[in-house]
């Protein structure tokens, strides 16, 4: 299955979504459906089940009631062989801040399994992407800041090309340079044919990259640009070539 | 199991109760009044010797030590069938055979202890396999039960907990060995019950002790399950509640303020 | 098909590299097991002796014991670092989501344990040569205990590590769960250093092998187990 997705083929496909915190309900019954190459930006407040939206489609949760189909997974019964075809970007940066922004980029290029020459030849032009120059690829972790660990992060993730990008609030912590890194990447991504769920609170950023927008609230999606009022029924793409 | 239920006794389990409440007086009555202390003469010397009284708690303790040794292995089991099928059911009988196996543990090394003094002089011998072997397990599974008592995730805390208890029963027969040759002794003799006088009654009472610490052990589990079993369906209702309560909260939120605009969703 | 497992297999031992070269080299940066692990064993040793009232020839017949018991409590330690590498920063879900199997992770984590650990027993024998007076007198089977024990300790520790982890309750609940199933090896490896370092007349040899026995059934459950362990 490792052929991409094109065009009005669905990427994720939630039917009822319910995922559980603990016992809290964190999404209680989501619908959502994101065709290959789109851009949504996923938008709503505090305690809404964005992030756990985001780590559900990335595999990390089971499921607990609904459908859930990601890259042509099914979650519910499947989700390691998921894991692999995407990156997510969560909160906290997932380096090891005894090695060195280099070490960390190329440890995670040879862990999605690529060759040490690929993991290298990757890794720089991920780093260069992101803006780390060379005097900071050998700088453990421990000694950047906060903005710099989380460019090192996003350079982690890029060397896996992967198929659905998953970026909960990417721009947050970054200056203008970092921010402005983020979107070129999304763009360049999504002209590599990749999928990306954005959660931000940088609207009019992101809305200048995407032209959906799907709106979260009290673990439900109760707006979504690209449909006719709320997303109770994830078909009603007119014109567009059958779901999965 | 109905959802209206809410308490863990039935009609049945009120009789098993009753029988295993008759059965524990019975075996009482038998064990400390109506058979004889073991006392032997010695052949040669003419003194007495042997368990005396003592003799009385064995009808207690090995029954409760081979209920044990079914409990862990019960659990292991339903471990093993949690791990394959992921059901509740085998959760729920792990933990339920896990604790009950505990409790059973404890008083093996309790009344063993007591029985120790008089026999053999001591609380506490260090060279018995059998001994280390009950110990360990004890602590083995006090781990099993306090990582039950952590505030995990229930399916990440149950796939965990049987993980601990395969592993646990599977070092039972390495612990068992080392402590065998740690020592090359035990105290426990194959014959301390093949050297006592085993006369009809004593073998009745050693066999009603099985049968009766038997029901014991099917009374708890019964009720020990049904508490798990009602926990079970109690989350699954809290769960839905919480999804209606997550819905109506709706209501009450203003989503056009939280994130900061005026129209634009549709 | 043949040809798929081969590659599984090589792909398994790759990452498994990957994993230990990585957990080795922060090691080699933090220095966390030579600053702070190896001092404390040794200051186990030192409390042992002040416990037992410093009487040498008491020393040197219980040295084996106290040995063993250091070991595992600077093993615990060890494991608890092992575990908190991959939680300090949440690289954790990163490894859940790169693909590499569970069984990898789990084989090069225990390495590098088990690296630290043959470390740590070297410091801790030339401890109690010179503290308790303990003589060699099998180094071939001091060595091979030695090696077996760590295989034991490093496999067990690092499936409880991840087992212990996440369930909010982690730095208390290593302990309980992890020493009383290294109750063998504690017993095992003692005894084989009893005829090591001659300290009482037992065969060692017959040691040995119930830890080689044990350090292959907890390699392969623990490869097997740790999936379930990190998966979700």
């Amino acid at each position: 299955m490792a052929h991409r997705y094109r065009g009005g083929v669905s990427v994720v496909e939630l039917r009822g979504a319910v995922a559980l915190l603990g016992r809290f309900p964190a999404l209680a019954g989501v619908n959502l459906s994101v065709d290959a190459g789109e851009t949504v930006l996923i938008q709503g407040p505090n305690g809404a089940g964005k992030t756990t939206l985001l780590r559900l489609c990335a595999g990390l949760l089971r499921p607990a009631g609904g459908e859930v189909v990601v890259l042509g997974h099914d979650l519910t019964a499947e989700r390691r062989a998921v894991r692999r075809r995407v990156a997510l970007l969560g909160h906290s940066t997932g380096l090891y801040g005894d090695l060195t922004v280099a070490e960390n980029i190329s440890f995670w290029a040879r862990a999605a399994g690529l060759s040490a020459p690929d993991a290298e030849s990757r890794a720089a032009a991920a780093a260069r992407l992101m803006g780390l120059d060379q005097r900071l690829l050998s700088r453990t972790v421990n000694a950047l800041s906060a903005g710099q660990r989380r460019r090192t992060s996003i350079a982690a993730l890029a060397v896996r090309r992967p198929e659905l990008w998953l970026l909960d609030e990417p721009h947050a912590g970054l200056d203008q340079a970092g921010r402005d890194a983020v979107d070129s990447l999304i763009s360049e991504a999504v002209a590599a044919g990749a999928t990306v769920l954005v959660s931000s609170h940088e609207l009019e950023r992101v809305r200048s990259l995407s032209p959906r927008v799907v709106t979260v609230a009290a673990g439900m999606v109760v707006a979504d640009s690209s449909r006719s009022g709320p997303a109770t029924d994830g078909d009603g793409e007119p014109g567009g070539g059958p779901g999965a | 199991m109905a959802d209206s239920t809410t308490s863990t006794g039935s009609p049945g389990s009120r009789i098993l109760g009753l029988t295993t409440l008759l059965g524990l007086a019975g075996l009482l009555l038998f064990a400390f009044a109506l058979t004889e202390p073991d006392v032997r003469l010695h052949p040669t010397t003419g003194e007495e010797f042997g368990q005396f009284d003592a003799v009385r708690l064995l009808y207690l303790h090995v029954p409760m030590a081979v209920l044990t040794y079914v409990a862990f292995l019960t659990c292991a089991v339903a471990s093993a069938g949690y791990l394959l099928k992921r059901g509740a059911w085998w959760d729920v009988t792990a933990h339920a055979s896990a604790e009950v196996g505990t409790v059973f543990c404890g008083l093996v090394l309790v009344t063993g202890s007591i029985w120790g003094k008089p026999v053999w002089n001591t609380w506490w011998e260090w060279g018995d396999v059998r001994l280390m072997t009950t110990l360990v397990l004890f602590l083995l599974f006090t781990g099993y039960l306090a990582l039950r008592r952590t505030p995990a995730e229930p399916q990440r805390q149950a796939r965990r907990a049987a993980v601990v208890a395969l592993v646990a029963v599977l070092d039972i027969p390495l612990i068992n060995r080392s402590v065998e040759w740690w020592e090359n002794r035990t105290l426990h003799q194959q014959s301390t019950l093949a050297e006592l006088k085993i006369e009809d009654l004593t073998l009745f009472t050693l066999m009603l002790g099985f049968v009766v610490f038997g029901l014991v052990f099917a009374w708890l589990m019964l009720h020990r399950f049904r508490v798990g079993w009602l926990e079970q369906a109690q989350a699954d209702r809290d769960m839905a509640l919480a999804i209606a309560e997550r819905h109506a909260e709706m209501e009450t939120l203003d989503v056009d303020a939280a994130i900061g605009r005026t129209g634009g969703g549709k | 098909m043949g040809n798929r497992e081969v590659v599984q297999v090589r792909e398994l031992f790759t990452d498994a590299r990957l994993v230990a070269t990585r957990d080795l080299r922060i090691e080699a940066r933090s220095r966390v097991l030579l600053n702070q692990v190896a001092p404390f064993a040794l200051l186990v040793l030192v409390l042992f002796g002040f416990a037992l009232d410093a009487d040498q020839r008491t020393l040197r017949t219980f040295a084996p014991g106290l040995f063993w018991v250091a070991v595992l409590l600077a093993a615990l330690l060890a494991v608890q670092r092992s575990t908190s590498l991959e939680h300090a920063d949440d690289a954790h879900t990163g490894l859940r989501l790169s693909g590499m199997a569970p069984s990898s992770v789990f084989l090069g984590k225990a390495v590098a344990v088990f690296v630290q650990l043959i470390v740590l027993e070297t410091l801790l024998t030339m401890g109690i040569v010179v503290l308790y007076g303990s003589e060699v007198d099998d180094p071939v089977l001091l060595v091979l205990t030695a090696a077996a024990a760590a295989v034991a300790v490093a496999t067990t520790g690092t499936l409880y590590g991840a087992l212990a982890s996440g369930l909010g309750a982690r730095e208390t609940l290593l302990p309980i769960l992890l020493l009383p199933v290294l109750a063998p090896v504690l017993i095992g490896a003692t005894r084989s250093f009893d005829d090591a370092l001659g300290a009482a007349a037992v065969d060692g040899w017959a040691w040995l092998g119930l830890l080689v026995v044990f350090g292959l059934v907890a390699t392969v459950l623990g490869a097997l187990a740790y999936g379930a362990m990190i998966e979700d």
